[in-house]
């Protein structure tokens, strides 16, 4: 009979395997790929000399060393600030939290830029004020220690919202039962406060770790000129030197990565177990604890981190921007606004590196926003088990570091794809495909999070006034979660614009992103190009940040990823 | 006519319980059937069911000739031409009341003039016509219960399903609200299946009312019979007030008993006679010079007058009511005008 539907499904026959071909496309086939590469090369014996390659074993401990130093300073630094921040009565609280998540949305190599342009004996902003070292003096930050420092500025913030989630939800009532029990601040602090906070400082820590793993920005910049390799830099430089080993060899190298990440996460797991605490009571820990005389000393301090971390490096960055070259000194007479004039209107690479990142990012916002409102209805109206699968599979890609995918992609697209024999690899393609796999996770969770608050009756309602799927999705389900999925573009686009990691090894001539224009400027030796780029990134990032933040009031909470 | 059939209907989850279990049931065309049962007895799956929102794992449902859903196949919710009162009213946040209210014809493809002049009159039934322009989040909880009412009238459909629709009103809103649901009844002349917990809203609208329990339909009837005769202690003791006494069993057949048929069983004690489950409503037992003997357990001040728990001699307990405060442990002579044998 005409009309009628199989029961027990109220969504249409086609959605669910839609979105079950797509994960397949995005993640499910790069990782497969991935470790097939890994096992052939394993078969054919060629791991043996990967392994006994010294070079390996020192990028090991090289990421290894620098990714424990950077999550150990990210902890004291993001906790300082989540414990202060959150729990006590220092003022300028919103000010304080919106530029001290700021680095982290700011490209690492921008960073990393960033912080060379402040330090060392040709700072043109140290020279402005006559604080540079004397001339052949080393560059500091060219050490373990520099990485581990810059890793930890950069995933501070991670820690500072996994703690801050954590302590948010802290029971106040709980807070004042111990005052009132004769608990002093310190005491309430070591025996409430502190293992109750414990869980978000563990997974802070995990994904400071995870991310440092495979950050590809600052050790390119920092390790390579002091020929320090981690694991990601040593899968860059395998590609530039391209052999028909290569693609064993990175397999196996990024295998290796994807390893230390998850033994980093399968850490957490178990420091986690039995510490799930579910809070009891009314929560909302506003200003628990009054600073009194601390804050005359604290509230300075934390502007000091504020300006070391962000506005120093940014004023360094700027200075570098405005000088003619790398270790003139800034003074009126030097000057000059020709960098700027140079990147954006003479030089062809620049200007194409803008128009493919800006375009990529679009098209990867977009794309994404399509696929995700229809993953994330099938996927809330669905509870079992395939749904929790296909669910973990579109985040397995986005905790992968960057590299792992872009090695994956490469793999996958290296030949031409059979029947259609089109070759991807090399194309701008190639780039927007990884992008899609890398930040469907990001696209879809501000989306989920709107349908989950979507009263399922809203729905329902127009079903039974006679509208179809489509009928109902744009009269009733997109307008509805509209400020999310608007979020949600934002979000891709911003991440997508600045990314550095999966371009690096899938770009060609013409198809560079400001990531790698930066890089390369930097590389080739014109940092002033370079610095005049990064400015131009971080005011960018910080527009659409504010962007973000405008729209905050509307959004369903968790939405935007500094804002609790 | 178009009747809704509901032929041995049944819902499994996989929760290993039945959610419900062998449901059969016929409203008329016209009827207003009210499923009334306590929190978590299937009631509003039985509902979802007939909206479509679930599917049946067993059983089938017709409106008329035509197959609504069986086991196999299942009409989907915008093809039943159906219309339901959510208990969150379910109205679209983004949409103005009158567009709300119009969704139905919208989709229906009716547009100009039409359409505002239904909406119109939808909006002027349920006496909103001058909130047509406004947001739903600028009504209070009783104008959007009747904006949703409203969106139910405009499509003049089959059947109107209202789930626990009152809810979430106080009091004072909920009399208010019964009123415009019988009205809107009789006017809109369209079979309404009504799911509620409070039997008062049940008795007060509905042509018939359906009792469930844990899945299953126990007792479906007008609710004057279903007051005087209740089928099975469940149902005795979920509609009414009034006491269930475990007694030696009266001679013949007879259900509905007088005092004189009362007495013996209540002053006898004839253990070795087959007991039997005989209901006493509170407003049949009168506190008199005469009868059995009881003692007064509790009082409690209702305002017109006091409602007394009895205890009787076998530790039963009876329940009355009367216009006399009475003390504590007192002791008491009672007579049952009727009783009903479950």
């Amino acid at each position: 009979m005409r009309g009628y539907v199989r029961p027990g499904n109220s969504q249409p026959a086609w959605l669910f395997p839609f979105v079950v071909i797509i994960v397949l496309i995005l993640s499910v086939l790069p990782l497969a790929r991935l470790a097939m590469t890994g096992i052939a090369a394993l078969a054919k014996g060629g791991v043996g000399a990967v392994l006994s390659d010294p070079a390996l074993w020192s990028a090991t401990y090289y990421t290894l060393a620098t990714a424990i130093l950077g999550t150990l300073i990210s902890l004291a630094i993001g906790c300082a600030f989540a414990f202060l921040l959150t729990l006590t009565d220092i003022s300028g609280k919103g000010a304080l939290s919106f530029l001290f998540v700021l680095p982290m949305m700011i490209p690492p190599q921008v960073t990393a830029l960033a912080w060379v342009q402040m330090s060392g004996p040709s700072s043109p902003l140290l020279k402005a004020l006559h604080l540079a070292p004397p001339l052949g003096s080393p560059q500091p930050l060219y050490s373990v220690g520099g990485i581990s420092l810059l890793y930890g500025v950069q995933h501070a913030p991670l820690v500072y919202l996994a703690l801050r989630a954590g302590l948010m939800a802290l029971p106040r009532d709980g807070v004042e039962a111990a005052r009132l029990a004769g608990a002093g601040s310190f005491r309430v602090f070591r025996d409430i406060i502190l293992p109750l906070s414990l869980p978000g400082i563990i997974a802070g820590a995990a994904i400071s770790f995870v991310s440092c793993t495979g950050n590809f920005g600052i050790p390119a910049i920092l390790g390579i000129p002091a020929s320090i390799y981690t694991l990601p830099t040593l899968i860059f430089t395998k590609f530039s030197a391209f052999t028909s080993r290569t693609f064993g060899d990175v397999a196996v190298l990024s295998a290796l990565i994807a390893i230390i990440s998850v033994a980093g996460l399968a850490i957490q797991d178990r420091a986690l177990r039995g510490r799930d605490y579910r809070v009891l009571g009314l929560s909302g820990a506003t200003a628990a604890f009054e600073l009194g005389r601390w804050k005359l000393l604290l509230q300075p301090l934390l502007w000091l981190c504020i300006f070391f971390m962000l506005v120093a490096p940014f004023f360094a960055l700027l200075a570098g921007a405005l000088v003619p070259a790398y270790g003139v000194p800034l003074t009126f007479k030097t000057l000059s606004a020709s960098a700027f004039y140079e990147i954006l209107f003479r030089q062809a690479v620049t200007r194409t590196a803008f128009a493919n990142s800006l375009s990529l990012a679009a098209g990867t916002a977009l794309c994404l926003l399509l696929v995700t409102v229809l993953t994330a209805y099938a996927l809330t109206r669905r509870k079992d088990l395939l749904g929790r699968i296909v669910s973990s599979l579109i985040e397995i890609p986005y905790s992968l570091p960057g590299i792992v995918m872009a090695v994956c992609f490469i793999l996958v697209f290296a030949a031409p794809i059979p029947i259609l024999h089109v070759t991807l690899y090399g194309t701008i393609w190639i780039i927007l495909i990884a992008y899609l796999s890398s930040f469907f996770a990001v696209s879809l969770k501000p989306v989920v999070s709107a349908f989950h608050q979507l009263d399922p009756a809203l729905e329902e309602a127009a079903k039974l006034s006679g509208a179809g799927f489509f009928r109902r999705l744009a009269d009733i389900i997109v307008p509805l979660i509209a400020p999310a999925a608007g979020a949600s573009v934002i979000l891709v686009f911003l991440i997508a614009c600045n990314e550095l990691t999966i371009s690096a090894l899938l770009w060609s001539a013409g198809t560079q992103t400001l990531g790698v224009a930066i890089y390369n400027l930097d590389d080739s030796g014109s940092s002033d190009l370079a610095s005049a780029l990064s400015v131009l990134v971080v005011l960018m990032v910080v527009f659409m940040m504010l962007l973000l933040e405008l729209m905050a009031k509307r959004l369903p909470r968790g939405v935007v990823p500094w804002r609790n | 006519m178009a009747e809704l059939i509901l032929n041995h209907l049944a819902k499994d989850f996989g929760t290993g319980r039945a959610a419900v279990a062998d449901f059969s049931l016929k409203v008329r065309h016209g009827g207003f059937l009210a499923l009334l049962g306590p929190s978590g007895c299937g009631k509003t799956t039985v509902l979802r069911m007939i909206a479509g929102f679930e599917a049946p794992t067993d059983g089938s449902i017709h409106l008329g000739e035509r197959l609504l859903a069986n086991a196999s196949r299942s009409l989907p919710p915008e093809r039943r031409n159906m219309a339901m009162v959510f208990q969150s009213y379910a109205l679209w946040p983004h949409m103005s009341v009158a567009d709300n209210v119009g969704y139905p014809l919208k989709v229906r493809g009716i547009s100009g003039e039409s359409y505002r002049q239904k909406v119109r009159e939808a909006l002027a039934t349920v006496r909103l016509a001058d909130h047509a322009e406004r947001r739903p989040a600028d009504l209070s909880g009783g104008q959007r219960q009747r904006v949703a009412l409203a969106r139910c009238l405009v499509s003049s459909p089959d059947v109107v399903l209202l789930d626990e629709p009152l809810a979430n009103l106080d009091r004072h809103l909920k009399q208010e609200m019964e009123e415009t649901f019988r009205e809107f009844h009789q006017r809109s002349g369209a079979t309404m299946v009504y799911v509620t917990h409070d039997q008062s809203e049940a008795m007060a609208l509905a042509t018939d009312v359906a009792v469930m329990s844990e899945g299953r339909l126990l007792q479906a009837a007008p609710p004057a019979e279903i007051y005087a005769r209740p089928e099975g202690r469940l149902v005795g003791g979920l509609i009414g007030r009034g006491a269930i006494l475990s007694l030696s069993s009266p001679v013949g057949d007879i259900r509905l008993l007088d005092w004189n048929a009362l007495e013996p069983m209540l002053s006898h004690e004839a253990r070795h006679q087959p007991r039997v489950d005989v209901l006493v409503r509170q407003e049949d037992v009168l506190i008199a010079g005469e009868g059995v003997p009881a003692r007064v357990e509790s009082i409690l001040y209702e305002g017109e007058r006091y409602a007394v728990k009895l205890l009787l001699g076998d530790g039963q307990v009876l329940r009355a009511f009367n216009r006399e405060r009475l003390r504590v442990g007192e002791s008491v002579w009672v007579v049952a005008r009727a009783a009903w044998r479950l």
